[in-house]
């Protein structure tokens, strides 16, 4: 059986953990694939951009040798996904953790009505989330174990001038993940959603008011960190919850005259 | 729909875990019925490139039936008797026949399984497969020393018998090989004549190690059966104090009520103890006691009763083959007393010349390390001509050791000292107690010479390694550890 997968065994007294992470080769999930492997997690990363992606899993093997693999792939090739998901969980060796990262956030002018960016963006941010997080769904039901991260947005919170098409493909990733919690809390199995502000990554160039601006490095810590811990909302850093309270509760009738 | 969808479905995936509860992994559980549904199996598994560990009563320590997200064939549900001679106590079972099953269906007639384990619930086909043995090994030998001859299954789904006749280097090798040359179909055995259901013991205390020794090598010629419960917690002089049982048959006509005893019922184990306490809760009340303190509360308890009850001199008593042999069914789901990290065991066999040498270093380090063992077993072995062999003229020693997340780093590299230790004095390990060892302790107790020879005939047997479990990849196939970066 040449092409037989390998899978990693574990020494029964050292048992490790074993994480996925969606849209790894550049940002936050980048940040999260090493941050996981430095954890001691076996991590599979996926991304689209494959060149960025091996650069990403060679310079963590580098310091963690034998800890992280990658896998090509393309979040809007739906079909293709439950045997993927398969074969990468075959060749970690099973899951504990996955984390929904992949998304994207093409620039839209305010004047700009454009079908095909908010479809891309559904396409990519809530419906890639759905056929990944629902196989891993299915497993952690069957096993009766796992936890599962999804990378939604504080422009999740509010339909606002700059971007409704992606305000409302997070927007529906966070109430998704909402549903999902809600059925399988009560098998044991968590989830968590994860609203960033600002981070310092690809997604922000060209962003026109910033602050608050953290490192992805310190996402990742704080994102893990409130996997491991079982949080089920948690915005990063932690005083945007205070911020997102303030502008949920602007009413209309002044909000549609701001311009955020 | 691809093939890989339709079979490894994930209504299929399961936790397998560890008998000793310390390590779990996830794989496709299949429970085939018939060796056409088993062939069914091993094609499917070919064509998706998965492989295949088998797996009996899982009641192996370690990893000898995990196979991390591959397949695991569950062979509970092949357990017919196929034929059965009460004249010459000779009996062809399925594989997944349980040693519970088969004492059942023989005693009636006279007879009993010659090696058993201390659960019941293995089975036949895992028995032969890890060459287990009971409390009377340096009498009777191993599990395979039993067996006649049996049917193995193999990779290509073709059926050969082997014996001492036929094919004896494979039935040598499958004995003992821990399911990696094929899977045991249907196995054929010798049991032994017994004349009552009752056995004569004699419990007796010793007051350390030497003694519990000199106890065990003084009654070689005259027990059917002998074991020592060690204390490992006391030091000093005290070192490896010990309560002893000493087994022996009746004598054709000695018990005048042998119809009765032979009785299956008449075997069974009350549920509760002294008719009161439920023993399926007890393990919940042995729990306070899992730790340092309680643990050498209960051991030196155990100790002084053994003494006042017994003294080293012995006191005689009656009891029966069930309530002697299958000490782990006596408490419903004791394990649990360890908490949820449950516990690991290490046994080491070691020649009677350096024994008493290596078990006073064992206990002494373990002490010192700060992770005395709760529960310690002696033994009396003698060699075997399997090829996977922890056979020795000796002792062995199997240790309890409760695993907590914390101490499991400890646990690692204590158990590695302790196996040098074992090797420093020629000693040897058996796979189906076994979570701990590197390849490099196995090819130092079997020999580059054995090791080679058994991967000859997996070569033969199964040349794709259709048959793997994460035991064979632990101990013998050792992978690479380059980083991996595949493309899908």
């Amino acid at each position: 059986m040449e092409e037989q997968q390998a899978t990693v065994s574990d020494r029964p007294l050292e048992p490790q953990r074993r994480a996925i992470v969606i849209g790894a080769s550049s940002g936050i999930g980048a940040a999260i694939f090493e941050e996981l492997a430095r954890r001691g997690y076996l991590v599979a990363g996926l991304a689209r951009r494959e060149e960025e992606l091996t650069a990403v899993c060679e310079k963590i093997n580098e310091s963690q040798p034998g800890r992280a693999f990658a896998f090509g792939h393309d979040v809007t090739n739906f079909g293709s996904i439950p045997d993927l998901f398969s074969q990468v969980v075959t060749a970690i060796g099973g899951l504990d953790l996955i984390i929904f990262n992949a998304g994207v956030m093409p620039s839209v002018d305010l004047d700009e009505f454009n079908f095909e960016k908010d479809r891309q963006m559904v396409d990519v941010n809530l419906l890639g989330a759905m056929a990944w997080l629902s196989q891993a769904a299915q497993r952690f039901r069957q096993t009766g174990q796992g936890h599962m991260v999804g990378i939604s947005s504080v422009a999740g919170d509010r339909g606002r001038i700059a971007n409704p098409g992606y305000n409302s493909s997070k927007a529906a990733l966070t109430t998704y993940l909402e549903g999902l919690r809600n059925r399988l809390t009560r098998h044991g199995i968590g989830v968590t959603t994860i609203k960033p502000g600002f981070v310092d990554t690809a997604m922000l160039v060209g962003a026109k008011r910033t602050f608050g601006v953290i490192s992805p490095d310190e996402a990742a810590r704080k994102i893990i960190n409130a996997a491991e811990s079982g949080k089920q909302v948690v915005y990063v850093p932690g005083w945007w919850r205070l911020i997102m309270i303030i502008i949920q509760h602007i009413p209309s009738f002044i909000f549609r005259r701001l311009s955020i | 729909m691809s093939k890989e969808n339709s079979f490894f479905t994930t209504n299929h995936l399961e936790p397998v875990t560890a008998w000793g509860g310390a390590s779990s992994s996830t794989a496709y559980v299949y429970r085939p019925s018939t060796i056409e549904e088993l062939r069914d199996i091993l094609t499917a598994a070919r064509q998706n490139d998965r492989t295949i560990a088998f797996k009996g009563g899982g009641n192996s320590y370690g990893d000898a039936f995990s196979n991390r997200e591959q397949v695991v064939l569950d062979l509970m549900r092949m357990n017919r008797i196929l034929e059965w001679d009460p004249q010459s106590g000779i009996i062809r079972v399925e594989a997944g026949v349980t040693i519970d099953q088969l004492w059942r269906y023989v005693l009636g007639d006279g007879w009993w399984p010659p090696i058993v384990t201390g659960t019941a619930k293995t089975t036949v086909g895992g028995c032969a497969a890890m060459n287990t043995h009971g409390k009377n090994a340096w009498k009777m030998g191993t599990f395979g020393d039993h067996v006649l001859e049996f049917d193995l299954l193999r990779a290509d789904g073709e059926i050969v018998t082997a014996s001492r006749e036929t094919n004896p280097e494979l039935f040598h090798a499958a004995i003992g090989g821990f399911g990696m040359l094929g899977c045991f179909t249907t196995l054929t055995l010798k049991l032994k004549k017994i004349y009552s259901g009752m056995l004569h013991v004699e419990g007796a205390s010793q007051p350390n190690l030497a003694g519990a020794m000199r106890y065990i090598e003084e009654r070689l010629d005259n027990s059917d059966y002998l074991v020592g419960w060690l204390d490992a917690t006391s030091g000093g002089r005290g070192l490896g104090r010990a309560e002893m049982h000493r087994g022996i048959y009746f004598q054709p006509g000695e018990d005048p009520f042998s119809a009765q005893t032979m009785q299956v019922e008449h075997q069974l184990i009350s549920d509760s103890i002294m008719g009161i306490l439920p023993k399926s809760s007890m393990w919940f009340y042995m729990r306070p006691f899992m730790n340092q303190l309680g643990l050498r509360l209960v051991n030196t308890a155990k100790y002084f009763s053994a003494r006042m009850l017994s003294g080293e001199k012995g006191h005689l008593y009656q009891q029966s083959h069930v309530a002697y042999h299958f000490l782990l069914d006596y408490l419903p789901n004791w394990k649990k007393a360890y908490g949820r990290n449950g516990l690991i065991q290490y046994q080491a066999f070691v020649p009677v010349e350096n024994a008493e040498q290596a078990f006073t270093d064992i206990f002494t380090h373990c002490q010192k390390r700060g992770l005395p063992n709760y529960l310690s077993v002696m033994k009396r072995h003698k060699p075997d001509d399997f090829l996977i062999s922890y056979g020795v003229d000796g002792f062995s020693m199997a240790m309890d050791f409760r695993i907590t997340n914390r101490n499991r780093p400890k646990m690692v590299a204590l158990t590695q000292e302790l196996d040098e230790i074992v090797l420093r004095h020629s000693g040897r390990f058996y796979l189906a107690k076994d979570s701990t060892m590197r390849p490099q302790t196995v090819q130092a107790y079997l020999g580059q010479e054995v090791i080679k020879r058994f991967c000859d005939l997996k070569e033969q047997y199964d040349p794709e390694h259709l048959f793997q479990s994460d035991m064979w990849r632990r101990l013998f196939a050792v992978r690479s550890e380059k980083p991996v970066t595949q493309s899908g």
